[in-house]
């Protein structure tokens, strides 16, 4: 056991590589990388992520458009061009509305986002070559997914009834007027549509990082260990971590809202009231997922790196990038169970239908489900003890 | 204190004055044994060193005893609760100081203390704030972020901050690493303080001089408890013999001694080389050749509970290892 005799160490000569310390750096980095597991799978299924959704699931003409029908009178006619709008895989009927009341609460709750009146005598004066209106009702809140529909429609009903002896009419000319309406956004304007997405994408990006950070910090910074020894409860912490950042997103969202209503000129139809309730239980669900995040993740940049993830999938299956409608029955799936895509529907159903209470139950019922989801993993998997 | 029938009122252990009393505590992670079968019992106002070298289980065990880490095997209570089902009655009146600062950087000393009246639920979070700044000496610094300050003054606050909700029990994981020995001076004078109102402290160190200042010790190597009670207690105990050597030529001379029957161990201090052996006729009779040197000049010597913990390392990794 003794301390004693301990030979010198022999000098090492300095390697004369002029990649020396580079070699050095770069074995270390790649011992690093290695061992760093959230890393890895980033760096997999990051473009993965976006190579499916991209290629796969989006698609910006849409296509089987949830649509209503209005119909003034039961005739060969209607019934073949209803057929033959079916046929065409844009619209999917899901409704026959009986007055235009229906119509107009179909469209304001988004039930659906198309309607289509056929006036009543319409067979008649398309026999005496009146040259009748069909009525096309868009929902053209998202100016992208009504006008591609909207485009094709002349050349659809044309081909479409081309067979039919009654509605042909003429190779140059059709035997009825087809009459588009835009509701919600007359002129088309697409700032009507970004400008409430991105309230909800702003608002999902920075809360999601605020609370991801939250308790990997503290684990970081080895505060964990003291706050764990004194006598606060799990739900208190994280209650006492989401609430400062209710006030943080609310304070967004009137920046951004005060500048699309001000600067960009959205109009604000519905209740601002219902639309700041909205808005708080979004606010709060994207906390408690990102503080989900925080308590699964082991330091902090695993908590970004899995907000990023989650926000990714956010960002392109919502609606808010690419028409809902547009992507495959999977992509709808996946967009549903994402937070945006219920608060997107409500906050342009408010500013620009003005859609009441009734009609956003659905989608706000969702999103508090979602955050008692997150709140109750959040609670389970904070680790109360350092095993 | 809170009276006998208060509704979470600790039920009394057989003796009321014993504060920690744990049987058999047993902790590994990821299989790798850290705390094994260890039994302790600290009374009420005193001061219990708590030794040994690093990864020997010191941290861990004070963590099981504040709830922090749940045992794999044993029982036992703290403060008269059971630390695998009360921990959340335990942290109420136990003040923990981690090893390292863990308070919060980015908030001020005020702010950091008004945190910890207010997590406790004292009535008057500020006063009990603006009370332990001045008790701390700290009141014309008291907006200066934590993050700050100095090694020595960092400690004061987390002592500071462990004391401000008038705990029963103090746990301190090596409060005075790496802190200055004025600083380590003055911060015994206040645990003293502390323990002589009452309050029990347990506190882990590598110093050999502030074991000597702790009414009791423990020493545990390798998650083994080794040897337990007062600092005279452990020496004697122990049953070395240790004769001290100076001359020239020291480290050929422990070289040698080292190899030779009977020596046990050998350090180096200073100029000269203690020489221990648990056999004393054994050892003399193994330095006998070497007393008649000229140049050397033998001692004998009482061992130093630095010797006495070193063999007892050397005993354990022999038996364990």
């Amino acid at each position: 056991m003794s301390e004693g005799t301990r030979t010198a160490p022999a000098v090492r000569r300095l390697a004369a590589q002029p990649f020396g310390r580079f070699w050095a750096m770069l074995v270390k980095e790649f011992i690093q990388l290695r061992r760093d597991r959230v890393t890895l799978a980033t760096m997999v299924s990051v473009p993965l992520m976006q190579l499916l959704l991209f290629g796969f699931a989006i698609n910006t003409t849409p296509r089987h458009m949830p649509a209503a029908i209005l119909l003034q009178e039961q005739t060969d006619v209607s019934r073949s061009i209803l057929a033959a709008l079916q046929n065409t895989s844009f619209f999917d009927f899901r409704r026959v509305a009986r007055t235009e009341e229906e119509v107009d609460a179909a469209l304001r709750s988004g039930e659906v986002l198309f309607a289509v009146e056929i006036p009543a005598g319409f067979e008649k004066a398309v026999r005496r070559g009146e040259t009748p209106a069909l009525l096309f009702i868009a929902d053209a809140t998202d100016p992208v997914a009504s006008a591609s529909a909207l485009g094709a429609l002349n050349e659809v009903t044309r081909t479409a009834l081309a067979g039919d002896r009654f509605a042909a009419g003429t190779a140059s000319a059709p035997p009825f007027e087809i009459r588009q309406h835009r509701r919600f956004n007359p002129s088309g304007s697409s700032q009507l549509n970004i400008v409430p997405g991105l309230l909800g994408t702003i608002l999902t990006m920075t809360l999601l990082i605020f609370t991801a950070l939250s308790v990997t910090r503290e684990v970081e910074r080895g505060t964990m260990e003291n706050l764990l020894s004194m006598p606060i409860r799990p739900t208190e912490i994280m209650m006492g971590k989401i609430a400062p950042y209710i006030v943080v997103g609310l304070l967004q969202a009137a920046l951004i809202m005060g500048a699309g209503v001000f600067v960009f000129g959205v109009p604000m139809v519905g209740s601002l009231a219902l639309l700041t309730a909205i808005s708080t239980v979004f606010i709060a669900t994207n906390l408690s997922i990102g503080y989900t995040f925080s308590t699964l993740a082991q330091n902090q940049l695993q908590a970004m790196q899995m907000a990023m993830m989650f926000f990714l999938p956010n960002i392109l299956l919502s609606g808010f990038m690419f028409p809902f409608s547009g992507m495959p029955t999977w992509a709808q799936w996946v967009g549903e169970a994402l937070p945006l895509t219920h608060f997107l529907r409500v906050v342009r159903g408010v500013m620009l239908k003005g859609s009441g209470p009734a009609d956003v139950v659905r989608e706000l019922a969702f999103l508090m489900g979602l955050m008692g989801i997150a709140m109750t993993i959040a609670v389970t998997r904070f680790r109360q003890t350092l095993d | 204190m809170p009276s006998a029938d208060a509704p979470d009122a600790p039920s009394r252990s057989r003796n009321g004055d014993v504060v920690i009393d744990v049987q058999g505590l047993s902790k590994s992670f990821n299989g790798r044994t850290v705390v094994r079968d260890l039994s302790m019992q600290v009374r009420r106002g005193q001061i219990y060193g708590f030794l040994g070298p690093n990864g020997s289980g010191k941290t861990t065990t004070i963590r099981m005893l504040c709830g922090l880490l749940t045992p794999d095997s044993g029982t036992g209570t703290c403060l008269g609760y059971d630390i695998l089902t009360q921990s959340h009655l335990i942290k109420r009146r136990v003040g923990y100081m981690t090893q390292r600062f863990s308070l919060y950087q980015d908030l001020s000393i005020r702010e950091n203390l008004e945190f910890v009246a207010r997590v406790y639920g004292l009535a008057d979070p500020r006063g009990a704030a603006r009370d332990a700044i001045a008790r701390l000496g700290l009141s014309g610094r008291q907006d200066q972020l934590a993050g700050e300050l100095s090694g020595g003054w960092k400690q004061r606050l987390a002592l500071g901050a462990c004391i401000l909700p008038s705990p029963d029990l103090l746990l301190l994981d090596e409060p005075t690493a790496g802190v200055d020995p004025k600083a380590r001076r003055d911060f015994w004078s206040e645990i003293h303080a502390l323990a002589a109102e009452g309050l029990t402290v347990l506190v882990s160190t590598h110093y050999m001089d502030e074991a000597e200042r702790c009414h009791e010790i423990a020493y545990v190597a390798y998650g083994h408890l080794l040897a337990h009670g007062t600092v005279l207690e452990v020496i004697a105990r122990a049953g070395l013999t240790t004769w001290t050597v100076a001359g020239d030529h020291l480290l050929a001379l422990a070289d040698r001694l080292a190899h030779l029957p009977g020596v046990d161990m050998v350090a180096p201090f200073g100029n000269s080389l203690h020489v221990s052996g648990r056999d004393a006729v054994k050892l003399e009779a193994a330095i006998a050749p070497l007393r008649g040197d000229a140049s050397l000049h033998w001692t004998q010597d009482k061992p130093s509970l630095e010797d006495v913990f070193i063999d007892l390392m050397g005993q354990v990794k022999d038996n364990f290892q």
